[in-house]
């Protein structure tokens, strides 16, 4: 895949105007860091053998809950932190029921999306409400070196997550059970534990991005992020991580994450139709993964 | 010939499965396909099967060359292949699984009644009793296996071939099977039949290929006079006489005490004692519950009650995890299923339930610990793999059984439940898995080994339990143990009196 997206960026060098351009790079790396963050949790649903749908509600509740919160009670810190609790709550609830009760991931996060989305609008009333606190948006607008706060969190997350994956006993435990859970839980590992740790942790990123997104934009909005939990999924999908466990790398989801960006970033420097712009991402998607069954089938 | 192998190769990154296989099949006759695992039996029927493509050679079918794309292809041209791991869809009926992919159909419409009439001809010919509409999730594994075996005679197939066919049979279907095999033969199908068991192999087949580290050794047109000793070397490359190598040792108190062990599979409480440095075999027909024993023992499935204590301190009835902390491990009957995590390293797979005790507070692991303990045991036991690194599931059954020991031998193990320790295990890696028993048990280590091989739980134990219809019936001392003793305490009840 690495292949892949040198060759993308070679292209796109070559061939797209104002693509190398540091002010093109800056947006690029925005857009994708609300994707990019949300892969890393992402990634140890998937390599733990499950995936998550309802990460694009989440982020649109948590978006919601800040600006409310902030609106009531004018403290930043705990706008920050009530929606990454709400978000770690709906998390745990997912992996409990699928971990524990045994139901499928599938049909779990497809109903937990659905309520999380409702609960959004109930709370909002439908509608987008305002954050102009400085303390909130503060979090989501600084920059250093010309690079915006929500890149910075990415890399951090990419950090956090990749020392999580290699270094620890639970990162090792989530493909172990991803690859085999009947072995893993006869080999004496936690497996419902290990899976509502997470779905869990997916909930709580998947706010904390949330977050961020409302500070950045000026309102917690209830019909944002429709349709994210499938570019997460894409990207970790581009990045090599199996959709059935076992196999997934922090530096592969990452390749996946800048191919997705890259192919969306230089059709719209191409001035591409938008609806075009989502055939290609499909199409690339599908080409990309055909490309690795080939690769691997002649290994 | 009518089935010819000429000089066949095939490559895997990093390993030679087959160089230049030449030999050839008769008709009418059973040609057995012997060596260890590794040794390329396998990967020469995947290549008949078309589920591999060879790297140079061909096959000659019917004085043709021949090579199938797929497995498909390879059936519509009289080809079968019966792995041991069956390809039925459980959901469907027999009749249903037998023409599957080639049904009676008139314009996309499956012909039912001409459906469930031909069913109930090919069983007839197999000479079972099934019922052609049961589906085949409900059938026993012996049943399942005749109608793999259908599935051959519905594509009136030519050439047949067995991979390990008698692993998971009780001896009278095994009988069964030598039946129906005897049939094929007589109507000239050509039989390839890969097996482990030298007695089955003398029983069943005229002919026999000896393969070793993919390379043909030896190809025996008759087998009258040739002595199982000189096979065994063939595919071993070495002299073993004496496959079990037991050795009487010294045993300590009891160490593992169990009492009132209930569980899924077991007809009442059970009692088993193991004093440290015991080996216990346990016997059992096939259904007697022995899997279930071991299961519940080890606190593997829910629902298992009873109280066990080791070294006189009683250990926590929970779960797996509790049973390996209180140092009781257990090796299960189907690796790929319960064993190995396929897709993961050999140095993940080895520190899988240790690594928890050498992580720094638990949590960040130690890498210098994982890869110095993975090495250690992978050099103590002796694992052919070409690193660490290696998916274990790219292993030979033999490897992977011996990781998994090596994940057990880095807890502070104390009672070892070995189930099914060497099946679909060739001889060498058998004899190595023995020692290692030996080993260990001299350690103080109690084992308790469960097998439907008769003459290795009779080989290796120092006493032998035997179990019937989910109970344990008898124990047997090693020195007054023989085969018909001990499988006459094995058989049913109900048969007995038939």
């Amino acid at each position: 895949m690495l292949l892949v997206l040198a060759l993308l960026l070679v292209l796109s060098a070559a061939f797209v105007p104002n693509f190398t351009k540091w002010e093109n790079v800056k947006g690029l790396l925005l857009a994708v860091s609300l994707v990019g963050m949300i892969s890393c949790t992402m990634l140890f649903c998937l390599a733990g053998g499950d995936f998550d749908l309802s990460v694009g509600s989440t982020v649109a509740l948590a978006g919601v809950i800040a600006a409310l919160v902030i609106n009531k009670y004018g403290n930043a810190p705990l706008a920050l932190m009530i929606p990454i609790a709400a978000g770690a709550l709906i998390g745990s609830l997912n992996g409990f029921v699928i971990a524990r009760i045994g139901i499928n991931a599938l049909i779990t996060t497809l109903a937990m999306m659905q309520i999380v989305r409702g609960v959004a609008y109930l709370i909002s009333n439908g509608s987008s409400i305002g954050v102009f606190d400085r303390g909130l948006t503060g979090m989501a607008t600084w920059s250093f070196g010309g690079l915006q706060a929500s890149v910075y969190y990415m890399i951090a997350l990419f950090a956090a997550f990749g020392f999580l994956l290699n270094r620890t006993v639970f990162g090792r435990n989530t493909l172990a059970i991803g690859g085999n859970s009947e072995a893993a839980r006869l080999a004496g590992l936690p497996v419902v534990r290990t899976k509502v740790l997470i779905f869990m942790l997916q909930g709580a990123v998947a706010a904390f991005a949330g977050v961020i997104l409302a500070a950045r934009v000026s309102s917690g909005n209830p019909d944002t992020a429709k349709g994210l939990e499938l570019q997460v999924i894409s990207s970790c999908v581009l990045g090599g991580v199996s959709l059935t466990g076992g196999i997934g790398t922090i530096s592969g989801m990452i390749v996946g994450v800048l191919i997705m960006g890259v192919v969306q970033n230089s059709m719209s420097l191409l001035n591409i139709d938008a609806f075009w712009q989502l055939v290609a991402s499909g199409v690339v998607l599908l080409a990309a993964v055909m490309l690795d069954r080939l690769k691997s089938q002649k290994a | 010939m009518p089935l010819e192998f000429r000089a066949i190769g095939k490559e895997f990154p990093g390993v030679k499965a087959l160089e230049d296989v030449s030999f050839a099949v008769g008709e009418g006759s059973v040609h057995a396909l012997m060596g260890e695992n590794g040794a390329g039996k396998s990967t020469l029927l995947k290549i008949l099967s078309g589920a591999y493509r060879a790297d140079s050679g061909q096959i000659f079918l019917n004085g043709q060359s021949v090579s199938f794309a797929t497995p498909v292809a390879a059936l519509e041209a009289g080809v079968a292949v019966i792995y041991q791991e069956l390809h039925l869809v459980p959901e469907m009926t027999v009749a249903e699984n037998l023409f599957l992919g080639h049904y009676p159909a008139a314009g996309g419409w499956i012909k039912r009644s001409e459906l469930r009439q031909r069913a109930v001809e090919i069983i007839g010919r197999i000479g079972e009793q099934i019922d052609p509409d049961m589906k085949v999730g409900s059938l026993s594994l012996a049943q399942r296996q005749m109608v793999e075996i259908g599935k051959a005679l519905s594509r009136n197939a030519q050439v047949i071939a067995f991979d390990e066919p008698t692993s998971a049979l009780s001896a009278r279907e095994v009988e069964r099977l030598f039946e129906i095999i005897a049939d094929l033969r007589l109507q000239g199908k050509i039989i390839l039949y890969v097996s482990h068991r030298m007695d089955e192999i003398f029983r069943v087949c005229d002919a026999l290929t000896v393969l070793r580290d993919g390379k043909h050794i030896e190809t025996f047109k008759s087998l009258e006079g040739v002595q199982p000793g000189v096979i065994v070397e063939r595919m071993v490359g070495r002299t073993i006489d004496d496959i079990w190598g037991y050795r009487p040792r010294a045993q300590g108190e009891v160490i593992f005490d169990a009492k009132d062990i209930t569980g899924p599979g077991l007809a009442a409480p059970q009692d088993i004692q193991v004093r440290a440095g015991e080996i216990v075999g346990i016997f059992g027909l096939v259904g007697a519950g022995r899997t279930e024993l071991l299961k519940a023992l080890y606190r593997g499935v829910p629902g298992c009650g009873g109280q066990i204590e080791i070294a006189g301190k009683p250990v926590r009835a929970g779960q797996p995890r509790d049973s390996i902390a209180a140092g009781i491990a257990l090796c299960p009957e189907d690796r790929k299923k319960e064993g190995i995590v396929g897709l993961r390293s050999v140095l993940e797979n080895t520190n899988l339930s240790a690594r928890r005790n050498h992580a720094l507070g638990g949590v960040v692991i130690d890498e210098r610990w994982e890869r110095s303990n993975a090495q250690t045991q992978v050099d103590k036991l002796r694992v052919r793999t070409p690193s660490l690194q290696q998916p274990i599931g790219l292993l030979s059954g033999g490897n992977q059984q011996k990781v998994i020991l090596g994940r057990w031998l880095s807890e502070s193990v104390q009672v070892l439940l070995l189930d099914e320790p060497t099946r679909g295990i060739d001889v060498g890696a058998k004899r190595e898995i023995y020692e290692l028993m030996y080993a260990l048990a001299e350690t103080g280590v109690g084992i308790i080994m469960v097998s439907s091989e008769l003459p290795e739980v009779l080989g290796v134990s120092d006493r032998i339990l035997v179990m019937r219809q989910g109970k344990l019936v008898a124990e047997v001392r090693r020195e007054d143990a023989t085969e018909a003793g001990v499988l006459a305490l094995a058989l049913p009840v109900a048969e007995e009196a038939a």
